[in-house]
């Protein structure tokens, strides 16, 4: 392999792939210790810390164990994946239809409501506005809504699917409308199945951000049994109150830096999981418009 | 849904009417021919009127004394007293300048990185390395910073994070970087670093696909160095698109990163840590200073407005491309 290079080539090739080197390592270390700190037995974390490496063999599950036996951290996830599932299909139940509604060139108003769109993407009030009315007019506190709808539709994604939508060919869209089928059969039937990859793609950028959303449920959603994933997690690092989420009596399972690490990626686990699917589809380039954000 | 719906128009000859009838006419017709898209279009404008457009008109507050049992119409208005409060308070210079610190720093150390970064990826030929990196450094970009915050105590934590593991391996006294004053911009701005800095390559790895390969094999029948070509081709090729992420930088510069800097801040480094949206949150939602911290978000979005316009335009002119 090394024979194709010219000279000075093998040298620049070796600089740069070192350079690189140093950059994985600086993402993939702090991951390392959390995912080792998490399977580290007490006995061993009393004696000197987490260790660099451990064989498989040597690992303990007590973390993840005591997280899953009490009901705290179930209850966070069940919240966390009802609002995810439930924030991804209003917001794609939204967009769809607008980005689709908008692509069509010719539809009168069409450029006043993207103007009213773009308007409030760059002009922003701040946080207050927008509280009093969730939490005071609507009365949403304690209400998952707070956290599903407000943020329900993202400028950028519309703008990629608008653009996605605007690529399919005039042509296929008329003649089914010559066949008599109006804008919503051309909608169903025509444009969704085409645009399957856009819409998974779109619809895990919602569900990502859903997931991760951390300052919303603090904000509205006091009650014990409602909160999410992200804050209880939150709690758990902080190092709060941790009878609430840990069984007492049998907390000898695990150090309490297990249990915070084990929290981590029971966290991250549904990320990690979506990633590859995610990043099929971003590599391709079909979502650089959306990165402006 | 019926496809037999009535067609009005269709088959009449237009009446040899006034011409701004026969425009009414035909304006109207256009309206019903698209009036299943409209339809499409009810759901998402109520939304956007609801949770885009009233929190705007909530937003008078800024000029009223609020008081929650009159409401937001019927508080009364005191002019620009509030924002008067705000830029003759002690916290204004501090608020303004650690978020403007925090955003200038966060793209003067990041964009460098990116750009090597992004070159480095573009011209390793051990692909399957190179995609291995693209990868990982990517990932951090979909982590949330509570999940952020866990991973940096695995490092920064003063009893148990891995670098204060070997401060104190090596004798010395292990600091509390996330709670210490001296620190904790430090680790903001690393920290964003860490998560973004891959993910924001994906711009430049574009623009760089995007060079005409002629140009480096051109470059190299006339004998230029691989360093030469990238100074000379590789970079060229990118400007266009570093100077469109820098303005739209420049124009989001009020935006520190609240996300982050609400879940890592804490008491002891509010003087170094505090920017705008905190400050906001903490005066409104837990003061109940709903005035003035409407009047501090109202500021704000003003001024980011005439910034991301100002930036639009500039790029418009410079790189012959608008940023929206």
């Amino acid at each position: 392999m090394f024979k194709s290079f010219r000279r000075d080539e093998l040298g620049f090739q070796l600089l740069i792939n070192a350079f690189l080197l140093i950059v994985l390592l600086a993402i993939v270390i702090p991951l390392w210790r959390v995912i080792m700190t998490s399977f580290t037995p007490l006995d061993v974390y009393m004696k000197g810390g987490t260790p660099m490496f451990q064989l498989p063999w040597q690992w303990s599950l007590g973390a993840y164990e005591q997280l899953l036996t009490h009901p705290t951290f179930p209850r966070a996830t069940l919240n966390s994946i009802i609002i995810t599932l439930g924030g991804t299909a209003l917001s794609l139940f939204l967009t769809i239809p607008l980005s689709y509604a908008l692509s069509t060139r010719t539809l009168p108003g069409r450029r006043i409501i993207i103007a009213l769109i773009l308007f409030t993407f760059l002009f922003h009030v701040g946080l207050i506005p927008t509280y009093l009315l969730v939490a005071k007019t609507l009365g949403w506190s304690n209400n998952f809504l707070a956290v599903i709808v407000p943020p329900a539709v993202g400028v950028t994604n519309v703008l990629v699917m608008m653009r996605f939508f605007e690529g399919i060919p005039d042509e296929i869209k008329e003649s089914a409308r010559i066949d008599g089928a109006n804008d919503l059969q051309v909608l169903w039937s025509i444009v969704l199945p085409l645009s399957k990859p856009i819409i998974l793609t779109i619809g895990l950028f919602y569900a990502v951000y859903y997931w991760n959303e951390f300052f919303s449920p603090m904000l509205y959603l006091n009650d014990q049994n409602l909160q999410t994933l992200p804050v209880l997690l939150r709690s758990i690092l902080i190092g709060q109150n941790f009878s609430e989420y840990v069984d007492v009596d049998v907390s000898q399972a695990a150090s309490i830096e297990s249990l915070k690490s084990a929290a981590v990626l029971l966290t991250m686990l549904p990320m990690v999981l979506v990633y590859p699917w995610i990043q099929r589809y971003f590599t391709k380039g079909t979502l650089l418009g959306g990165v402006k954000e | 849904m019926s496809q037999s719906i009535a067609k009005p128009g269709r088959g009449m000859t237009p009446a040899p009417d006034h011409p701004l009838a026969h425009r009414a006419r035909r304006l109207a017709l256009t309206l019903w021919r698209h009036r299943w898209l409209y339809l499409l279009l009810v759901p998402p404008l109520i939304y956007y009127l609801v949770f885009r457009y009233i929190p705007i008109y909530n937003a008078q507050i800024a000029f009223k004394d609020f008081f929650a049992l009159k409401g937001v119409e019927g508080s009364p208005w005191v002019g620009f007293q509030h924002f008067e409060t705000f830029f003759k308070s002690f916290y204004f210079n501090e608020l303004i300048f650690n978020t403007i610190i925090f955003s200038s720093a966060k793209l003067v150390l990041g964009l460098p990185i990116a750009i090597i970064l992004a070159i480095a990826i573009h011209e390793s030929r051990f692909l399957f390395f190179r995609s291995l990196v693209q990868t990982m450094t990517y990932l951090p970009h979909f982590l949330s910073w509570v999940i952020m915050l866990g991973l940096l105590l695995a490092l920064l934590s003063p009893s148990s994070g891995m670098i204060n593991d070997a401060i104190k391996a090596v004798g010395g006294n292990p600091i509390p970087f996330l709670t210490s004053p001296a620190w904790f911009r430090q680790v903001v701005v690393g920290s964003d670093i860490w998560k973004d800095t891959g993910w924001s390559t994906i711009l430049y790895l574009a623009a760089l696909l995007g060079i005409n390969p002629d140009l480096y094999e051109a470059a190299e029948v006339d004998g230029a160095s691989r360093w030469r070509r990238i100074w000379h081709i590789s970079l060229p090729g990118i400007i266009p698109v570093v100077v469109l992420v820098t303005l739209l930088r420049l124009g989001n510069i009020l935006d520190a990163g609240f996300n982050q800097i609400f879940v890592l801040y804490s008491v002891p480094v509010y003087s170094v840590g505090d920017i705008i949206d905190t400050w906001v949150y903490r005066s409104g939602v837990l003061d109940f200073q709903f005035s003035l911290a409407t009047a501090v978000g109202l500021f704000k979005g003003v001024i980011g407005l005439v910034l991301i316009l100002v930036a639009n335009q500039v790029a418009k002119r410079v790189a012959q491309q608008s940023l929206f």
